[in-house]
């Protein structure tokens, strides 16, 4: 990827991160994180990970985010909108992002390996990798059991959800 | 840097440029206007009317009636443009204006954007037609179509009135519920032709076979008979699914107008309202070729070359391959106007579902037979190979 689109990207995502929590109305903070899962995306086609990107915004932007608009719509948070700012809240929230920034920079500083180049993964000239293929062998073998876990912990998830709404319908 | 310079750069620039402007403004929303002409014709014959036959060409009463029974009422879509173009732009005052003003691009531009993975030829001059081959292009297209609803809740919610607010909230959850049996419905082709690329799917489909014409390259198998089941099962829940996902009847429950005057674009109005209609097409035209490249065999003909004059008959490989890639692309939207008017026939044929049927029918129905025929399809993949 052209460093001048990793810029553009990175500062979309960062621009509209920012303008999520600083967003008034809570309908605007929803569709900024929809832009900002957007520039994440775009990020991640830059690594040439098309399927993570392709996830991301199918996931995220499509079906995660249309549901909290969903709900955040169906509220109608009319005292949101007129809450007066809260200074300290600000200040306190950007200095331990602040630290949090410093300690990330001090860590990779120090840590020898994150210095290299990441390794290629071109699979042969001019073909591109086929990063489904990848992903799926990679979960299916290395960290079948992991993923085993995951399917159960989802499942369970989601019975649990139905239970929950089943009771409150009586 | 180097490469930004090359010549390799600026012909793939070139290329992708000029392959845009014709899928998109030579072809696709000429076909939009075209099948909103063909909307109007057909259901007048099925309703045993005459519909829209005065404006022809020239744009004027020469070309009324008398003149030619046919071309009378081709210019309708020019006069619809015009008319929908110099109309007054009323914005109401109770309205959100942003996101008012945002909600019709953002229906339009999703539609467009998932035509780029569509394979729409095979090649002309040795450029493939394909305006992005990217490997998850049914993935990109399932993404970008889920991001086309923001559209139409916003639409629905800044209009700030209870009509498009109802329609807003039903398209929502009709779109997430449809995505879901839409997604499982393609999974058992993405099986059987081992990508999600769809220039390889295509490819897949010259050599063995269209999915839904399995003995069309001229060899019969058992393997291939058997796995016809299930893709005739996951053609027809993808096809329902599209309908919902387009927001067509019998599924249009958004903008239903014996109970929501007009749904989420109640209160639009001009080219506002246009371009709603306008994405309302392009998705369905971009469904129309995702079934073709799908199940339908793409751009190809048997028996026809490939734009290399390559493949098909052999006497045929001596006429130039440019002539057999144009031939190629339109056969590819031939079979994308033919499944058009299986949307408009549909259309003018069923009534309407009840909201509570739609989601039963999504959620109880498509949902699982979906599911089961992924497995039914890996079941018959593992014992044939």
């Amino acid at each position: 990827m052209s460093p001048i689109l990793f810029y553009l990207f990175a500062a979309l995502t960062v621009c509209f991160g920012i303008a999520v929590v600083a967003n008034r109305n809570p309908v605007a903070s929803a569709l900024c994180l929809v832009v900002s899962f957007l520039g994440l995306a775009a990020l991640f086609v830059g690594l040439d990970a098309y399927f993570i990107a392709v996830i991301q915004v199918l996931v995220y932007a499509g079906a995660v985010m249309v549901l909290f608009l969903f709900i955040i719509m169906l509220l109608d948070l009319k005292a949101e909108t007129r809450r007066k700012p809260n200074l300290p809240a600000y200040v306190g929230g950007g200095l331990v992002a602040l630290a949090f920034i410093a300690q990330l920079w001090l860590v990779l500083e120090r840590y020898s390996a994150a210095h290299q180049p990441f390794p290629t993964m071109w699979a042969s000239e001019g073909k591109s990798i086929d990063d489904v293929t990848n992903v799926g062998t990679t979960l299916f073998s290395v960290h079948n059991l992991p993923f085993q876990v995951i399917g159960v912990l989802i499942l369970v998830a989601t019975i649990g959800v139905v239970v929950l709404s089943k009771r409150e319908l009586k | 840097m180097d490469y930004l310079y090359s010549t390799d750069f600026l012909f793939l620039v070139g290329t992708s440029l000029a392959k845009t402007i014709f899928l998109i403004f030579l072809v696709v929303l000429p076909m939009v206007s075209y099948t909103v002409y063909a909307e109007r014709r057909v259901s007048a014959l099925i309703q045993d009317r005459v519909g829209p036959n005065r404006t022809g060409f020239p744009l004027s009463l020469i070309g009324g009636k008398d003149w030619s029974p046919f071309l009378g009422g081709l210019g309708q879509p020019i006069a619809d443009a015009v008319k929908f173009l110099l109309k007054e732009d009323f914005v109401p005052a109770h309205v959100n204006k942003f996101y008012f003003w945002i909600a019709p691009t953002l229906s339009m531009m999703p539609a467009i954007v998932t035509l780029a993975v569509i394979p729409f030829g095979s090649t002309i001059l040795g450029v493939p037609m394909v305006v992005a081959n990217i490997n998850v292009g049914v993935l990109f297209m399932f993404a970008i179509s889920s991001v086309s609803v923001y559209g139409i809740v916003l639409a629905g919610w800044s209009s700030n009135s209870k009509y498009p607010f109802l329609g807003g909230i039903r398209s929502t959850s009709q779109m997430i519920s449809y995505e879901l049996g839409m997604g499982l419905s393609a999974v058992p082709v993405l099986l059987i032709a081992g990508s999600t690329s769809l220039p390889q799917i295509v490819e897949y489909q010259i050599h063995n076979g269209w999915m839904m014409l399995p003995y069309s390259n001229g060899h019969l198998g058992w393997g291939k008979t058997l796995l016809w089941i299930p893709i005739i099962i996951s053609f027809v829940t993808f096809t329902i699914s599209m309908f919902a996902e387009t927001n067509r009847l019998p599924f249009d429950l958004p903008e239903s107008e014996t109970e929501l005057v007009a749904g989420y674009h109640t209160e639009y109005s001009s080219m506002k309202f246009a371009l709603f209609f306008l994405g309302e097409y392009t998705a369905m035209i971009a469904g129309s070729a995702l079934i073709v490249v799908l199940y339908l065999g793409g751009y190809h003909v048997p028996g026809i070359p490939n734009g290399d004059a390559q493949g098909g008959i052999p006497i045929l490989r001596h006429v130039p391959g440019l002539i057999w890639g144009i031939v190629n692309i339109t056969a590819f939207f031939a079979k994308v106007a033919a499944l058009l008017f299986v949307f408009i026939w549909v259309r003018w044929t069923l009534p309407r579902f009840r909201y509570d049927q739609l989601m039963k029918l999504g959620w109880l129905y498509i949902f699982e037979i979906a599911l089961v025929n992924i497995f039914l399809t890996a079941g018959i993949l593992a014992c044939t190979h």
